[in-house]
Protein backbone atom coordinates (compact mmCIF):
# COMPACT_ATOMS: atom_id res chain seq x y z
CA UNK A 1 0.00 0.00 0.00
CA UNK A 2 2.94 2.18 0.78
CA UNK A 3 4.65 1.53 -2.10
CA UNK A 4 1.40 2.18 -4.21
CA UNK A 5 1.50 5.46 -3.12
CA UNK A 6 5.30 6.23 -3.15
CA UNK A 7 6.49 4.24 -6.46
CA UNK A 8 3.93 4.52 -9.18
CA UNK A 9 2.69 7.70 -11.14
CA UNK A 10 -0.82 7.40 -10.54
CA UNK A 11 0.10 6.50 -6.75
CA UNK A 12 2.27 9.74 -6.61
CA UNK A 13 -0.72 11.92 -8.26
CA UNK A 14 -3.71 10.55 -5.81
CA UNK A 15 -0.88 11.45 -2.62
CA UNK A 16 -0.29 14.73 -3.93
CA UNK A 17 -4.13 14.85 -4.49
CA UNK A 18 -4.68 14.18 -1.33
CA UNK A 19 -2.22 16.50 0.49
CA UNK A 20 -3.71 19.12 -1.53
CA UNK A 21 -7.20 18.64 0.20
CA UNK A 22 -5.74 18.61 3.23
CA UNK A 23 -3.96 21.78 3.28
CA UNK A 24 -7.45 23.55 0.85
CA UNK A 25 -10.13 22.02 3.26
CA UNK A 26 -9.21 22.48 6.72
CA UNK A 27 -8.11 26.58 5.25
CA UNK A 28 -11.81 26.82 3.40
CA UNK A 29 -13.64 26.01 6.62
CA UNK A 30 -11.09 28.31 9.02
CA UNK A 31 -11.71 31.31 6.22
CA UNK A 32 -15.81 30.48 6.81
CA UNK A 33 -14.91 31.20 10.61
CA UNK A 34 -12.29 33.78 10.08
CA UNK A 35 -15.04 36.15 8.01
CA UNK A 36 -17.36 35.55 10.69
CA UNK A 37 -14.85 36.55 13.26
CA UNK A 38 -13.57 39.88 11.35
CA UNK A 39 -17.01 41.09 11.26
CA UNK A 40 -17.66 40.39 15.00
CA UNK A 41 -14.69 42.32 15.60
CA UNK A 42 -15.32 45.02 13.51
CA UNK A 43 -18.87 44.97 15.14
CA UNK A 44 -17.80 44.47 18.54
CA UNK A 45 -15.61 48.16 17.91
CA UNK A 46 -18.36 49.58 16.93
CA UNK A 47 -20.75 48.56 19.56
CA UNK A 48 -22.77 46.42 17.24
CA UNK A 49 -23.42 43.00 17.69
CA UNK A 50 -22.26 41.76 14.43
CA UNK A 51 -24.10 38.23 12.59
CA UNK A 52 -26.16 36.88 15.46
CA UNK A 53 -28.81 34.87 13.81
CA UNK A 54 -27.94 31.65 12.02
CA UNK A 55 -26.34 29.43 14.42
CA UNK A 56 -25.22 29.71 17.95
CA UNK A 57 -23.81 33.09 18.23
CA UNK A 58 -24.47 33.42 14.35
CA UNK A 59 -21.46 30.72 13.78
CA UNK A 60 -22.81 29.73 10.92
CA UNK A 61 -23.80 33.07 9.25
CA UNK A 62 -20.55 32.25 6.39
CA UNK A 63 -21.89 29.21 5.43
CA UNK A 64 -25.42 31.29 4.94
CA UNK A 65 -23.82 33.29 2.96
CA UNK A 66 -21.98 30.67 0.99
CA UNK A 67 -25.57 29.23 0.17
CA UNK A 68 -26.75 32.69 -0.75
CA UNK A 69 -24.33 33.63 -2.89
CA UNK A 70 -24.15 30.39 -5.16
CA UNK A 71 -28.17 30.28 -5.16
CA UNK A 72 -28.26 33.87 -6.73
CA UNK A 73 -28.55 34.86 -10.26
CA UNK A 74 -25.30 35.64 -12.17
CA UNK A 75 -25.26 39.30 -14.11
CA UNK A 76 -22.98 40.19 -16.95
CA UNK A 77 -23.25 43.71 -17.71
CA UNK A 78 -24.34 44.60 -21.03
CA UNK A 79 -20.82 45.09 -23.39
CA UNK A 80 -18.90 42.93 -20.74
CA UNK A 81 -15.96 40.98 -22.22
CA UNK A 82 -17.68 37.87 -21.08
CA UNK A 83 -14.51 35.56 -21.30
CA UNK A 84 -12.08 38.17 -19.32
CA UNK A 85 -14.93 39.29 -16.78
CA UNK A 86 -15.46 35.51 -15.84
CA UNK A 87 -11.74 34.69 -15.79
CA UNK A 88 -10.62 37.38 -13.34
CA UNK A 89 -12.75 36.48 -10.21
CA UNK A 90 -11.48 32.51 -10.93
CA UNK A 91 -7.72 34.07 -11.28
CA UNK A 92 -8.16 35.78 -8.08
CA UNK A 93 -9.29 32.50 -6.20
CA UNK A 94 -6.79 30.12 -7.79
CA UNK A 95 -3.58 32.24 -7.16
CA UNK A 96 -4.52 33.41 -3.42
CA UNK A 97 -5.12 29.14 -2.72
CA UNK A 98 -1.95 27.84 -4.69
CA UNK A 99 0.18 30.22 -2.78
CA UNK A 100 -0.57 28.07 0.12
CA UNK A 101 1.48 24.97 -1.82
CA UNK A 102 4.60 26.12 -0.02
CA UNK A 103 3.54 27.64 3.50
CA UNK A 104 4.54 25.49 6.25
CA UNK A 105 2.46 24.82 9.18
CA UNK A 106 4.95 22.77 11.12
CA UNK A 107 8.42 21.17 10.57
CA UNK A 108 7.98 19.60 7.38
CA UNK A 109 4.49 19.92 7.02
CA UNK A 110 4.26 21.90 3.37
CA UNK A 111 2.88 20.43 0.15
CA UNK A 112 6.18 21.78 -1.65
CA UNK A 113 9.10 21.81 0.42
CA UNK A 114 10.80 24.05 -3.03
CA UNK A 115 14.46 25.85 -2.38
CA UNK A 116 12.40 29.21 -4.16
CA UNK A 117 9.33 29.38 -1.43
CA UNK A 118 9.46 33.23 -0.61
CA UNK A 119 9.90 34.19 -4.42
CA UNK A 120 7.24 32.00 -5.19
CA UNK A 121 4.73 33.70 -3.07
CA UNK A 122 6.36 36.77 -3.74
CA UNK A 123 5.64 36.04 -7.30
CA UNK A 124 2.06 34.43 -6.61
CA UNK A 125 0.33 37.92 -4.54
CA UNK A 126 2.31 39.63 -7.41
CA UNK A 127 -0.10 38.18 -9.67
CA UNK A 128 -3.02 39.05 -7.94
CA UNK A 129 -3.65 42.65 -8.97
CA UNK A 130 -4.42 40.64 -12.44
CA UNK A 131 -7.76 39.98 -10.91
CA UNK A 132 -8.65 43.23 -9.80
CA UNK A 133 -7.04 44.71 -13.17
CA UNK A 134 -9.25 42.47 -15.53
CA UNK A 135 -12.15 42.58 -13.40
CA UNK A 136 -12.66 46.37 -13.53
CA UNK A 137 -12.02 46.42 -17.24
CA UNK A 138 -14.25 43.19 -18.38
CA UNK A 139 -16.95 44.94 -16.53
CA UNK A 140 -16.80 47.94 -18.85
CA UNK A 141 -17.83 50.62 -16.43
CA UNK A 142 -16.31 53.15 -14.93
CA UNK A 143 -16.31 52.75 -11.29
CA UNK A 144 -14.86 49.37 -11.64
CA UNK A 145 -12.39 50.94 -14.16
CA UNK A 146 -11.43 53.68 -12.00
CA UNK A 147 -10.92 50.80 -9.09
CA UNK A 148 -8.96 48.67 -10.87
CA UNK A 149 -6.60 51.07 -12.39
CA UNK A 150 -6.01 52.87 -8.71
CA UNK A 151 -5.49 48.77 -7.46
CA UNK A 152 -3.02 48.56 -10.53
CA UNK A 153 -0.62 51.00 -9.12
CA UNK A 154 -0.95 50.77 -5.82
CA UNK A 155 0.07 46.59 -5.80
CA UNK A 156 2.63 47.62 -7.59
CA UNK A 157 4.18 50.47 -5.47
CA UNK A 158 4.04 47.96 -2.02
CA UNK A 159 5.09 45.08 -4.01
CA UNK A 160 7.93 47.03 -4.12
CA UNK A 161 8.83 47.67 -0.47
CA UNK A 162 8.01 43.90 0.76
CA UNK A 163 10.02 42.55 -1.59
CA UNK A 164 12.76 44.68 -0.39
CA UNK A 165 12.15 43.43 3.81
CA UNK A 166 11.53 39.85 2.56
CA UNK A 167 15.02 40.69 1.07
CA UNK A 168 16.53 41.66 4.26
CA UNK A 169 14.93 38.34 6.22
CA UNK A 170 16.48 36.13 3.26
CA UNK A 171 19.90 37.85 3.95
CA UNK A 172 19.60 36.73 7.60
CA UNK A 173 18.72 33.41 6.98
CA UNK A 174 20.80 32.24 3.56
CA UNK A 175 18.22 30.71 2.23
CA UNK A 176 14.75 31.38 0.22
CA UNK A 177 13.20 28.58 1.97
CA UNK A 178 10.44 28.53 4.64
CA UNK A 179 11.46 25.79 6.61
CA UNK A 180 14.76 27.48 7.02
CA UNK A 181 13.81 30.63 7.67
CA UNK A 182 12.14 29.08 10.45
CA UNK A 183 14.88 26.90 11.60
CA UNK A 184 16.75 29.87 11.88
CA UNK A 185 15.13 31.78 13.84
CA UNK A 186 15.19 28.80 16.38
CA UNK A 187 17.20 29.20 19.63
CA UNK A 188 17.15 28.96 23.46
CA UNK A 189 15.98 32.51 24.30
CA UNK A 190 12.37 31.41 22.68
CA UNK A 191 10.82 34.80 21.69
CA UNK A 192 13.53 36.87 21.62
CA UNK A 193 15.10 34.72 18.90
CA UNK A 194 12.82 35.22 16.09
CA UNK A 195 12.99 37.96 13.41
CA UNK A 196 10.62 40.58 14.96
CA UNK A 197 13.52 41.79 17.38
CA UNK A 198 16.99 42.19 14.78
CA UNK A 199 14.32 43.49 11.90
CA UNK A 200 12.17 44.92 14.60
CA UNK A 201 11.34 48.35 12.47
CA UNK A 202 10.46 46.38 9.56
CA UNK A 203 8.30 44.02 10.89
CA UNK A 204 5.33 47.12 10.85
CA UNK A 205 6.67 48.60 7.35
CA UNK A 206 5.88 45.28 6.06
CA UNK A 207 2.45 44.91 7.92
CA UNK A 208 1.80 48.34 6.93
CA UNK A 209 2.60 47.18 3.10
CA UNK A 210 0.52 43.72 3.38
CA UNK A 211 -2.30 45.98 4.21
CA UNK A 212 -1.79 47.58 1.22
CA UNK A 213 -1.40 44.45 -0.85
CA UNK A 214 -4.27 43.09 0.33
CA UNK A 215 -6.64 46.10 -0.16
CA UNK A 216 -7.52 46.01 3.11
CA UNK A 217 -8.50 48.87 4.87
CA UNK A 218 -7.33 51.91 5.55
CA UNK A 219 -5.69 51.09 2.00
CA UNK A 220 -8.55 49.79 0.02
CA UNK A 221 -8.90 52.42 -2.21
CA UNK A 222 -9.98 49.72 -5.05
CA UNK A 223 -13.05 49.57 -3.38
CA UNK A 224 -13.48 52.30 -1.87
CA UNK A 225 -17.60 52.03 -0.73
CA UNK A 226 -18.12 55.64 -0.14
CA UNK A 227 -16.16 57.16 -3.65
CA UNK A 228 -16.23 54.04 -6.35
CA UNK A 229 -19.89 52.07 -4.67
CA UNK A 230 -17.19 48.55 -4.51
CA UNK A 231 -14.53 49.36 -7.29
CA UNK A 232 -13.74 46.37 -9.22
CA UNK A 233 -16.31 44.68 -7.82
CA UNK A 234 -20.14 46.50 -8.70
CA UNK A 235 -20.63 44.51 -11.30
CA UNK A 236 -19.74 41.28 -9.60
CA UNK A 237 -22.43 38.78 -8.29
CA UNK A 238 -23.45 35.36 -6.80
CA UNK A 239 -20.42 33.26 -7.52
CA UNK A 240 -18.20 35.22 -9.27
CA UNK A 241 -18.25 38.24 -6.24
CA UNK A 242 -17.99 35.09 -3.83
CA UNK A 243 -14.61 33.89 -5.89
CA UNK A 244 -13.18 37.41 -5.37
CA UNK A 245 -14.06 37.84 -1.99
CA UNK A 246 -12.54 34.33 -0.85
CA UNK A 247 -9.78 35.46 -2.70
CA UNK A 248 -9.60 38.59 -1.37
CA UNK A 249 -9.51 37.07 2.26
CA UNK A 250 -7.33 33.92 1.82
CA UNK A 251 -5.05 36.52 0.65
CA UNK A 252 -4.91 38.66 3.94
CA UNK A 253 -4.80 35.33 5.70
CA UNK A 254 -1.71 34.32 3.50
CA UNK A 255 0.08 37.45 4.48
CA UNK A 256 -0.76 36.49 7.98
CA UNK A 257 0.59 33.69 7.59
CA UNK A 258 3.92 35.12 6.26
CA UNK A 259 4.12 37.58 9.26
CA UNK A 260 3.88 34.50 11.35
CA UNK A 261 6.45 32.87 9.20
CA UNK A 262 9.21 35.83 8.41
CA UNK A 263 9.35 37.35 12.11
CA UNK A 264 7.26 35.33 14.33
CA UNK A 265 9.19 32.27 13.99
CA UNK A 266 6.38 29.82 12.42
CA UNK A 267 5.80 26.93 14.46
CA UNK A 268 8.09 27.59 16.83
CA UNK A 269 7.13 27.94 20.42
CA UNK A 270 7.67 31.60 21.80
CA UNK A 271 8.73 30.37 25.53
CA UNK A 272 11.54 27.55 25.83
CA UNK A 273 10.72 24.31 26.80
CA UNK A 274 7.02 24.41 25.58
CA UNK A 275 6.66 21.98 22.58
CA UNK A 276 6.77 23.82 19.37
CA UNK A 277 3.90 22.49 16.74
CA UNK A 278 0.71 23.53 14.07
CA UNK A 279 -1.08 25.31 17.26
CA UNK A 280 1.57 27.96 17.65
CA UNK A 281 1.38 28.72 13.80
CA UNK A 282 -2.49 28.68 14.06
CA UNK A 283 -2.30 30.81 17.38
CA UNK A 284 0.32 33.26 15.49
CA UNK A 285 -1.49 33.69 12.24
CA UNK A 286 -4.96 34.61 14.40
CA UNK A 287 -3.20 37.01 16.13
CA UNK A 288 -2.13 38.60 13.26
CA UNK A 289 -6.05 38.01 11.31
CA UNK A 290 -7.11 39.67 14.57
CA UNK A 291 -4.67 43.03 14.08
CA UNK A 292 -5.83 43.07 10.49
CA UNK A 293 -9.77 43.23 11.77
CA UNK A 294 -8.92 45.86 14.25
CA UNK A 295 -6.90 48.32 11.35
CA UNK A 296 -9.74 47.64 9.46
CA UNK A 297 -12.34 48.85 12.60
CA UNK A 298 -10.49 51.98 13.59
CA UNK A 299 -8.53 53.59 10.89
CA UNK A 300 -10.02 56.22 8.48
CA UNK A 301 -9.69 55.72 4.83
CA UNK A 302 -6.42 57.47 2.99
CA UNK A 303 -6.26 59.71 0.59
CA UNK A 304 -5.25 58.38 -3.03
CA UNK A 305 -1.96 60.54 -3.27
CA UNK A 306 -0.95 60.18 0.46
CA UNK A 307 -0.95 56.75 -0.15
CA UNK A 308 1.28 56.93 -3.34
CA UNK A 309 3.56 59.32 -1.62
CA UNK A 310 3.86 56.83 1.41
CA UNK A 311 4.40 53.63 -0.63
CA UNK A 312 7.86 55.70 -2.48
CA UNK A 313 8.52 58.41 -1.14
CA UNK A 314 8.71 56.94 2.75
CA UNK A 315 8.27 52.79 2.30
CA UNK A 316 10.58 52.47 -0.90
CA UNK A 317 13.99 54.50 1.01
CA UNK A 318 13.71 52.76 4.21
CA UNK A 319 13.37 49.44 2.90
CA UNK A 320 16.23 50.20 0.43
CA UNK A 321 18.21 51.75 3.05
CA UNK A 322 17.38 48.31 5.65
CA UNK A 323 18.78 46.25 2.96
CA UNK A 324 21.86 48.23 2.79
CA UNK A 325 22.09 48.32 6.60
CA UNK A 326 21.19 44.39 6.79
CA UNK A 327 24.10 43.22 4.55
CA UNK A 328 26.56 45.28 6.76
CA UNK A 329 25.15 43.75 9.88
CA UNK A 330 25.15 40.41 8.61
CA UNK A 331 28.17 40.54 7.44
CA UNK A 332 30.47 41.48 10.24
CA UNK A 333 28.28 39.65 12.26
CA UNK A 334 27.26 42.38 14.42
CA UNK A 335 25.95 41.86 18.17
CA UNK A 336 27.75 38.26 18.02
CA UNK A 337 25.81 37.45 14.75
CA UNK A 338 22.31 38.36 15.26
CA UNK A 339 21.66 39.19 11.34
CA UNK A 340 23.81 36.15 10.36
CA UNK A 341 22.25 32.86 11.20
CA UNK A 342 23.82 31.00 8.05
CA UNK A 343 24.98 28.08 10.31
CA UNK A 344 21.68 27.67 11.66
CA UNK A 345 19.03 28.28 8.48
CA UNK A 346 20.29 27.82 5.62
CA UNK B 1 5.26 9.57 -21.76
CA UNK B 2 6.68 10.55 -18.22
CA UNK B 3 4.91 13.29 -16.31
CA UNK B 4 7.92 15.74 -16.58
CA UNK B 5 7.53 15.21 -20.57
CA UNK B 6 3.95 15.33 -20.20
CA UNK B 7 4.15 18.74 -18.42
CA UNK B 8 7.02 19.81 -20.37
CA UNK B 9 4.58 19.36 -23.80
CA UNK B 10 1.61 21.36 -21.75
CA UNK B 11 3.90 24.45 -20.94
CA UNK B 12 5.66 24.33 -24.62
CA UNK B 13 1.77 23.93 -26.25
CA UNK B 14 1.14 26.70 -24.20
CA UNK B 15 3.30 29.07 -24.73
CA UNK B 16 3.27 28.73 -28.36
CA UNK B 17 -0.41 29.07 -28.09
CA UNK B 18 -0.16 32.29 -26.30
CA UNK B 19 2.64 33.70 -28.50
CA UNK B 20 0.46 32.72 -31.37
CA UNK B 21 -3.04 34.41 -29.97
CA UNK B 22 -1.08 37.32 -28.62
CA UNK B 23 -0.02 38.03 -32.17
CA UNK B 24 -3.86 37.01 -33.55
CA UNK B 25 -6.34 38.55 -31.14
CA UNK B 26 -8.31 41.11 -32.29
CA UNK B 27 -8.76 42.88 -28.95
CA UNK B 28 -5.16 44.41 -27.54
CA UNK B 29 -5.99 43.39 -24.19
CA UNK B 30 -6.67 39.76 -25.48
CA UNK B 31 -2.84 40.03 -26.82
CA UNK B 32 -1.64 41.43 -23.67
CA UNK B 33 -3.55 38.30 -21.86
CA UNK B 34 -2.10 35.96 -23.64
CA UNK B 35 1.20 37.43 -23.42
CA UNK B 36 1.39 36.60 -19.96
CA UNK B 37 -0.07 33.42 -20.31
CA UNK B 38 3.02 33.21 -22.54
CA UNK B 39 5.03 34.26 -20.15
CA UNK B 40 3.89 32.17 -17.25
CA UNK B 41 4.12 29.18 -19.12
CA UNK B 42 8.51 29.85 -19.89
CA UNK B 43 8.65 30.34 -16.33
CA UNK B 44 6.89 26.69 -16.14
CA UNK B 45 9.54 25.29 -18.90
CA UNK B 46 12.45 26.90 -16.61
CA UNK B 47 11.07 25.25 -13.70
CA UNK B 48 11.44 21.57 -15.60
CA UNK B 49 15.07 23.05 -16.98
CA UNK B 50 15.78 23.28 -13.05
CA UNK B 51 15.78 26.85 -13.19
CA UNK B 52 13.40 28.10 -10.65
CA UNK B 53 15.31 31.00 -9.78
CA UNK B 54 15.26 32.38 -13.19
CA UNK B 55 11.62 30.93 -13.80
CA UNK B 56 10.70 32.67 -10.52
CA UNK B 57 12.45 35.68 -11.15
CA UNK B 58 10.28 35.56 -15.05
CA UNK B 59 7.17 35.52 -13.22
CA UNK B 60 7.99 38.32 -10.77
CA UNK B 61 9.76 41.03 -13.45
CA UNK B 62 8.04 40.26 -16.31
CA UNK B 63 4.21 38.95 -15.39
CA UNK B 64 4.20 40.69 -12.11
CA UNK B 65 5.89 44.07 -13.00
CA UNK B 66 6.14 44.36 -17.18
CA UNK B 67 3.09 43.10 -17.84
CA UNK B 68 1.05 44.90 -15.43
CA UNK B 69 2.12 48.11 -17.07
CA UNK B 70 1.50 46.95 -20.80
CA UNK B 71 -2.07 46.02 -19.82
CA UNK B 72 -2.14 49.44 -17.84
CA UNK B 73 -1.33 51.33 -21.10
CA UNK B 74 -3.22 49.25 -23.27
CA UNK B 75 -6.38 49.71 -21.50
CA UNK B 76 -6.45 53.46 -21.37
CA UNK B 77 -5.75 53.32 -25.12
CA UNK B 78 -9.01 53.94 -27.26
CA UNK B 79 -8.41 51.85 -30.20
CA UNK B 80 -10.74 51.90 -33.39
CA UNK B 81 -10.84 48.19 -33.61
CA UNK B 82 -12.23 48.49 -37.76
CA UNK B 83 -9.37 50.71 -38.69
CA UNK B 84 -6.78 48.63 -36.90
CA UNK B 85 -8.00 45.47 -39.24
CA UNK B 86 -7.90 47.54 -42.46
CA UNK B 87 -4.18 48.73 -41.66
CA UNK B 88 -3.30 44.82 -40.78
CA UNK B 89 -4.57 43.67 -44.60
CA UNK B 90 -2.63 46.71 -46.15
CA UNK B 91 0.64 45.90 -44.30
CA UNK B 92 0.15 42.39 -44.90
CA UNK B 93 2.12 41.78 -48.06
CA UNK B 94 5.46 43.22 -46.51
CA UNK B 95 4.60 41.04 -42.85
CA UNK B 96 4.68 37.97 -45.50
CA UNK B 97 7.39 39.00 -47.16
CA UNK B 98 9.44 39.81 -43.91
CA UNK B 99 8.13 36.97 -42.23
CA UNK B 100 9.53 34.36 -45.25
CA UNK B 101 12.80 36.37 -45.18
CA UNK B 102 13.21 35.30 -41.37
CA UNK B 103 12.15 31.81 -41.92
CA UNK B 104 14.88 31.51 -44.66
CA UNK B 105 17.46 32.67 -42.47
CA UNK B 106 16.46 30.53 -39.58
CA UNK B 107 16.05 27.54 -41.79
CA UNK B 108 19.99 28.27 -43.30
CA UNK B 109 21.18 28.65 -39.90
CA UNK B 110 20.38 25.72 -38.65
CA UNK B 111 20.85 23.86 -41.66
CA UNK B 112 24.18 24.67 -41.16
CA UNK B 113 24.17 23.72 -37.30
CA UNK B 114 26.95 21.36 -36.06
CA UNK B 115 27.95 20.54 -32.22
CA UNK B 116 31.20 21.02 -31.34
CA UNK B 117 33.02 18.01 -29.71
CA UNK B 118 32.73 17.59 -25.90
CA UNK B 119 29.10 19.42 -25.92
CA UNK B 120 27.55 17.27 -23.36
CA UNK B 121 29.59 18.27 -20.54
CA UNK B 122 29.57 21.68 -21.42
CA UNK B 123 25.61 21.98 -21.00
CA UNK B 124 24.63 23.68 -18.46
CA UNK B 125 23.42 20.48 -16.39
CA UNK B 126 21.22 20.60 -13.18
CA UNK B 127 23.24 21.95 -10.49
CA UNK B 128 22.82 19.10 -8.46
CA UNK B 129 24.36 20.07 -4.71
CA UNK B 130 24.55 23.91 -5.07
CA UNK B 131 21.13 25.47 -5.35
CA UNK B 132 20.56 27.79 -8.76
CA UNK B 133 20.07 30.71 -6.86
CA UNK B 134 23.89 30.20 -5.06
CA UNK B 135 25.41 29.58 -8.06
CA UNK B 136 23.68 32.51 -9.76
CA UNK B 137 24.96 34.45 -6.82
CA UNK B 138 28.32 33.08 -7.16
CA UNK B 139 28.58 33.81 -11.02
CA UNK B 140 27.09 37.10 -10.34
CA UNK B 141 28.31 38.81 -7.41
CA UNK B 142 31.73 36.88 -7.25
CA UNK B 143 33.32 35.90 -10.43
CA UNK B 144 31.42 38.73 -12.77
CA UNK B 145 30.98 41.79 -10.44
CA UNK B 146 32.74 44.07 -12.73
CA UNK B 147 30.06 43.49 -15.50
CA UNK B 148 27.62 43.42 -13.51
CA UNK B 149 27.97 46.84 -11.62
CA UNK B 150 28.88 48.33 -15.11
CA UNK B 151 25.67 47.12 -16.58
CA UNK B 152 24.07 48.39 -13.30
CA UNK B 153 25.15 51.51 -13.50
CA UNK B 154 24.62 52.24 -16.78
CA UNK B 155 20.94 51.53 -16.27
CA UNK B 156 20.79 53.76 -13.61
CA UNK B 157 22.23 56.57 -16.02
CA UNK B 158 19.17 55.39 -18.43
CA UNK B 159 16.62 55.87 -16.07
CA UNK B 160 18.32 58.93 -14.73
CA UNK B 161 18.21 60.02 -18.17
CA UNK B 162 15.05 59.84 -19.23
CA UNK B 163 13.75 61.14 -15.65
CA UNK B 164 15.53 64.57 -16.54
CA UNK B 165 13.81 63.99 -20.28
CA UNK B 166 9.90 63.69 -19.01
CA UNK B 167 10.57 66.01 -15.58
CA UNK B 168 8.38 69.11 -16.09
CA UNK B 169 7.76 71.51 -12.95
CA UNK B 170 4.56 73.20 -13.58
CA UNK B 171 4.31 76.58 -11.25
CA UNK B 172 1.29 77.32 -11.07
CA UNK B 173 -0.48 74.46 -10.13
CA UNK B 174 -1.45 73.85 -6.02
CA UNK B 175 0.51 70.89 -4.53
CA UNK B 176 0.08 68.87 -1.54
CA UNK B 177 1.98 69.57 1.59
CA UNK B 178 1.73 66.63 3.47
CA UNK B 179 3.98 67.61 6.59
CA UNK B 180 2.19 71.16 6.37
CA UNK B 181 -1.21 69.14 6.96
CA UNK B 182 -0.06 66.61 9.54
CA UNK B 183 1.44 69.94 11.51
CA UNK B 184 -2.14 71.91 10.91
CA UNK B 185 -3.09 72.87 15.01
CA UNK B 186 -6.56 72.49 15.16
CA UNK B 187 -6.90 75.20 17.74
CA UNK B 188 -5.48 77.65 15.00
CA UNK B 189 -7.86 76.31 12.02
CA UNK B 190 -11.11 75.78 13.93
CA UNK B 191 -12.87 78.46 16.31
CA UNK B 192 -15.44 77.17 18.61
CA UNK B 193 -18.27 79.02 19.23
CA UNK B 194 -20.84 78.73 22.33
CA UNK B 195 -24.37 79.19 20.18
CA UNK B 196 -26.94 79.99 21.99
CA UNK B 197 -30.90 78.48 21.67
CA UNK B 198 -33.36 80.83 18.80
CA UNK B 199 -30.21 82.96 18.54
CA UNK B 200 -27.37 81.59 15.94
CA UNK B 201 -25.03 83.41 15.06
Amino acid sequence: MVEFFTTTNLGIVLLILGQCLLVLVPLLVALAFLMYADRKIWAAVQMRRGPNVVGVFGLLQSFADFLKYIVKEVVVPAGADKAVFFLAPMISFVLAVIAWAVIPFDDGWVLSDINVAILYVFAISSLEVYGVIMGGWASNSKYPFLGSLRSAAQMISYEVSIGLIIIGVIISTGSMNFGDIVRAQDGSWGIFNWYWLPHFPMLFLFFISALAETNRPPFDLPEAESELVAGYQVEYSSTPFLLFMIGELMAVVLMCALVSLLFFGGWLSPIPGLPDGIWWMVIKMSFFFFIFSMVKAITPRYRYDQLMRLGWKVFLPMSLGWVVIVSFLAKYEAFGGLWARWTIGG
Amino acid sequence: MTVAAFTFYAFAVTTLLGGLMTVMSRNPVHSVLWLILAFISSAGLFVLLGAEFVAMLLMIVYVGAVAVLFLFVVMMLDIDFAELKAEMARYMPLALLIGVVILMQLGMAFGAWDYSEGVAERLAAPAGEVQNTAALGQLIYDKYIMLFQLAGLILLVAMIGAIVLTLRHRTNIKRQDILAQMYRDPAKAMELKDVKPGQGL
